[in-house]
């Protein structure tokens, strides 16, 4: 398999306060050195709790936000190094999806021009074609023609995203970084989008990294998944692989949190007491030590290595041989 | 013995400017003493409207146009306001999605608990902060001496729903109304709350009626379930009978599309429809199969087709 994108140590740091005089500034680190690839064709999940930094980290390889260290290299060229205007041509190639579709459509707009708008940037059609382009578009993502006029708030939810995949897509890009995609939309809509996400793939062969909170979705779409908690990731791996056997006992953690439907399965009890350490101090060595049933003296001093533990499955733990242990099904 | 709450007939109808809106369409429920109904739907279904109805809460332009909602054999309906204020707190109690909008940021949490002890205990200031502590204990927050005298935006958000829940539990409601009580946590502290809130159940013999979307949550907690579509209940079963034998299209419908952990699955099934944006007719019992699709002419009733297994379905 090929790589398309290459995250090595991304890092980024955000400051806060120091506004008044004799007010501290604290520093929150809230992507550390996080590295992982992206193989052509795949689907990466990336899951973990609020504030783990997934979605920073989805924003600094679109540049969105500047990052304070590492590299992104799409192609083997470091995005990080391009200038502004370098990186223009490459941005048509990585597109983006946002978690709230009521927010990233411009209200002002006809859905027609959101989804054209990127085509003639990009030159990618001509103004007389436009029309049958973008409904042509329309119409892959489940739209119609009679969309092309209407405003965004005329649109319910479900609705709203396939516009945004619509504008995403219509640049032809080879990476979709979507952002919490489907978490705002009702059960049944979530998995008519999920399923669109899956055909698109499969017709145009795209690459996506996948943040999202809900893992029973990351399982579902993803090849592989990484699982970040406080800035980093503490275990990447295919997706059954990770389902069924984890090697980090934050994986395990989440894994048993989720409430199954099914009545007839033991319900799970949470095993992991107490809530993420704030971001703005976070413990030494593992950050996730405090918290965690196997941790003994040395995760509250070493920061555990990522490594693989066999079949491309890696982990951050000074114990991984044990995980599993409070697996409750 | 009557049921703790009995809901018959609920209509709970939106006059607004652009046209009526009938967000609860004729409900029928009831809920036994120490049970738990998850009402379950998805968003503009009428479930929460259908709890803000239980307290007299609803909001204006709307309005209760029938029904009637015996609790402990009295018809909340009738009861003359100065009294529904003494039941909300005291007999039924609410907690919300997001604990924040429950909470006054200006005031220390511990005199916001206290106060509801002073007003429907008549308990001493000091009195009401000592069993505020003590409240806080219960719902397992950590120094809760300490905690008394710090404001919500000090509290994660976790910790803020267990101070509303503490502060539901103040006057020991024989009724918890639970609004998404989970939806905005991460999933180790979903857990976590739920957990707690069985604990409390069991400790307590308090009836719940828990509003959610997530299956997942009613699978675990629900002693029965209410599915409803449009401002109507469409089955209604005990939980078993709903994930095991479900009689209504729609509540297969949802159960099928949803992803499980490790059963991974090449395609997720689909209800039709893509969601009726704002007033817009109905998306999916328009697509239903023919004994089940509304039509003009009467509103059926929910038949019994198994015992305590409620479908609604049209007749010929």
């Amino acid at each position: 398999m090929e790589a398309l994108l290459e995250v090595r140590d991304l890092s980024k740091a955000f400051r806060s306060g120091g506004g008044l005089p004799g007010a501290p500034q604290r520093r929150l680190q809230a992507v550390d050195r996080v590295s992982f690839t992206l193989f052509q064709g795949e689907t990466l999940g990336l899951v973990g709790e609020s504030g783990c930094g997934k979605s920073t980290a989805g924003r600094l390889i679109l540049r969105l936000l500047e990052a304070d260290g590492g590299q992104v290299l799409f192609r083997g060229r470091d995005l990080l190094k391009l200038s502004s205007r370098d990186m223009r041509p490459l941005r048509r190639d990585l597109q983006m999806i946002f978690q709230d579709p009521y927010s990233s459509l411009n209200p002002r707009m006809k859905i027609g021009d959101i989804v054209g708008e990127p085509l003639l940037i990009h030159g990618l059609a001509k103004r007389r074609e436009l029309r049958e382009d973008v409904t042509a578009l329309l119409e892959r993502v489940g739209l119609g023609a009679e969309h092309y006029d209407r405003y965004p708030h005329e649109f319910s939810g479900g609705q709203r995203q396939r516009v945004g995949i619509a504008r995403a897509l219509a640049v032809r890009p080879s990476l979709i970084i979507a952002d919490e995609p489907v978490s705002a939309l009702d059960l049944s809509i979530q998995a008519q989008v999920v399923n669109l996400l899956q055909d698109l793939q499969q017709e145009f062969g795209l690459t996506y990294l996948f943040i999202a909170h809900d893992l029973s979705v990351i399982e579902h779409i993803s090849d592989r998944v990484a699982v970040m908690y406080l800035g980093r990731i503490v275990e990447l791996a295919p997706a059954e692989a990770l389902y069924h056997a984890p090697r980090h006992p934050y994986s395990e953690a989440l894994l048993n949190a989720v409430p199954v439907p099914d009545p007839d399965r033991p319900r799970n009890r949470p095993f992991v007491k107490g809530e993420v350490p704030s971001a703005f101090d976070p413990p030494p060595g593992c950050h996730f030590h405090p918290r965690c049933p196997y941790a003994q003296d040395i995760c509250g001093r070493e920061r555990p290595a990522f490594v693989d533990q066999g079949n491309g499955h890696f982990a951050a733990c000074h114990f991984s041989d044990q995980v599993g242990k409070f697996r409750t099904f | 013995m009557p049921p703790l709450l009995d809901v018959r007939n609920l209509m709970t109808y939106f006059f607004t400017a652009g046209g009526l809106v009938k967000a609860v369409r004729g409900v029928d429920f009831t809920i036994e003493t120490g049970e738990t109904l998850a009402l379950v739907g998805e968003s503009g279904c009428g479930k929460s409207m259908t709890a803000l109805s239980l307290l007299r809460l609803v909001p204006e332009p709307g309005r209760i146009v029938e029904g009637q909602i015996f609790f402990a054999g009295n018809d909340l309906l009738h009861v003359p306001d100065e009294e529904m204020r003494r039941v909300r707190g005291n007999q039924i109690a609410m907690i919300f999605q997001e604990p924040m909008t429950a909470l006054n940021p200006v005031l220390r949490i511990g005199e916001q608990i206290a106060e509801v002890l002073r007003l429907h205990k008549g308990q001493s200031p000091a009195e009401a902060l000592e069993t505020a502590a003590d409240l806080l204990h219960q719902v397992g927050i950590p120094s809760p001496k300490q905690r008394i005298r710090e404001y919500p935006h000090q509290l994660s958000g976790g910790m803020r729903q267990r101070v509303v829940i503490a502060m539901a539990l103040a006057c020991d409601p024989r009724l918890l109304i639970a609004d998404e009580p989970t939806t905005a946590l991460d999933v180790t502290i979903q857990a976590q709350i739920m957990d707690l809130l069985r604990r409390l159940k069991s400790e307590r013999e308090m009836a719940t009626l828990l509003i959610t979307h997530d299956l997942g949550v009613v699978a675990e907690n629900a002693d029965r379930v209410a599915i409803m579509y449009n401002g109507l209940i469409l089955e209604y079963a005990p939980v078993r009978d709903i994930f095991n034998d479900p009689r209504h299209p729609y509540t297969s419908g949802l159960l099928a599309c949803i992803p499980k952990l490790g059963e991974k699955r090449r395609r997720l099934t689909t209800v039709n429809g893509q969601g009726a944006g704002g007033n817009s007719p109905l998306s999916f019992l328009d697509r239903c199969p023919p004994e089940f699709a509304p039509r003009q002419g009467n509103l059926p009733g929910l038949r019994e087709t198994a015992p305590g297994h409620l479908v609604r379905r049209w007749e010929d």
